[in-house]
């Protein structure tokens, strides 16, 4: 069980490892608070339906499965989308728009096909919780290192006087983020083997 | 593993999940309909604040509705002293990229506009997302300006507004809302 909760953080880290789930990842981490709280969203979303497909994949037909899927994980990102418009408002306001994506990201439905449909109730449940974790911190990451330089702040306290440099706070930011990011995890996971 | 595909058995599972779906939707849509609706009328109540300047009424109490073009626009008059200071107008569009645009404009009593500010869209993000005030400097450029010699389209359609690139259709979405809301203020 611990053992699939971190294999969702280091081994198969979605963001820096399977590299999924990129829309989100570029679109959303302007600050270490946005890119959080979209982890956390997918996160949210990852659990619910993976455990209730674990629940169901033994009864869903082979052919009709995706869509069976995707309906599945689009009700639970429709009640996230409620729950968020009810109580963070804020938070809505500046990720609303990428949560309906989440029913279209690549990480729910893999889990889904990949674990979810062959593995029991907890042990899905536990991938989803790895997964979304994994994904999460990524974005949180990315998002404090792109808000450092890009408005010299972190989770909106501010750090650097006068502001940053605005690039990273701009879509190539995020590119170039991810990239260098993404060298030095696989650099410190590769020498830990 | 999978079961093998019927007809039966495909329209019954699907049907299933599809009311099961729909049955948790409809639970959760209730449950959240009250503090959306609260959310909602302090997000117009802070836009009236900020298309508008200082008052001292309450112009949520004292809106009124008129229709044109087959929709509703919300008026909210504000006053200083007893005095009219402007009128913000909820206005909307169904021409954005990702359908409805919600705005509200504020006109000072001669007639100019003071300020906007989005209350609702769905725009693309990264392009058409730009109307919003926080995320490029498009929608500043109506303030102060006056409708009567301003001409509210983007200039490919000859008017004075400068499109954002790569997101004519929801600037002239935008110029289409301001637009309505001026009609109404004329009348």
């Amino acid at each position: 069980m611990i053992k699939q909760i971190t294999n969702g953080i280091i081994k198969e880290n979605p963001t820096f490892v399977l590299v999924l789930g990129m829309c989100p990842t570029l679109g959303t981490t302007t600050s270490a608070l946005n890119g959080m709280g979209m982890g956390l969203a997918t996160l949210f979303v990852l659990v619910l339906s993976n455990m209730a497909i674990s629940a169901v994949a033994a009864h869903i037909p082979g052919k009709v499965r995706i869509p069976a899927y995707i309906v599945i994980i689009a009700a639970f990102v429709t009640v996230l989308q409620l729950l968020m418009q009810a109580y963070t408002p804020a938070l809505y306001e500046t990720l609303g728009l990428f949560i309906p994506l989440i029913v279209v990201n690549c990480i729910v439905l893999g889990r889904a096909e990949a674990f979810a449909a062959r593995n029991p109730l907890a042990a899905s449940a536990c991938d989803g919780l790895g997964i979304g974790l994994g994904f999460t911190l990524s974005l949180t990451l990315v998002g404090a290192v792109r808000e450092l330089l890009g408005s010299g702040a972190l989770f909106g306290l501010p750090i650097v006087a006068g502001g940053g440099i605005t690039i990273f706070v701009l879509a190539p930011g995020a590119f170039i983020v991810l990239g260098f990011l993404m060298v030095l995890f696989n650099k410190i996971s590769r020498s830990r083997q | 593993m999978a079961k093998a595909s019927t007809l039966t058995n495909m329209t019954v599972t699907l049907g299933a999940i599809a009311f099961l779906a729909s049955a948790m939707l409809s639970a959760v849509f209730v449950f959240t309909a009250e503090p959306i609706r609260k959310v909602a009328a302090a997000k117009v109540d802070r836009a009236i604040g900020d298309v508008l300047p200082p008052f001292d009424n309450s112009p949520a109490i004292e809106m009124t509705e008129t229709k044109i073009d087959g929709r509703t626009l919300r008026l909210y008059p504000a006053r200083k002293d007893s005095r009219p200071v402007g009128i913000a107008v909820e206005t909307s569009t169904g021409g954005g990229f990702g359908g409805e645009i919600r705005l509200m404009v504020g006109f000072l009593p001669d007639g100019r506009i003071y300020k906007t500010a989005v209350l609702s869209h769905a725009e693309t993000p990264g392009l058409g997302d730009k109307i919003d005030a926080r995320r490029s400097t498009f929608s500043l450029q109506f303030e102060g300006k006056d409708p009567a010699t301003f001409n509210l389209a983007v200039r490919q359609d000859g008017g004075d507004v400068d499109a954002i690139t790569a997101a004519t259709i929801s600037s002239r979405a935008f110029c289409d809302a301001v637009e309505r809301a001026k009609k109404v203020i004329r009348n």
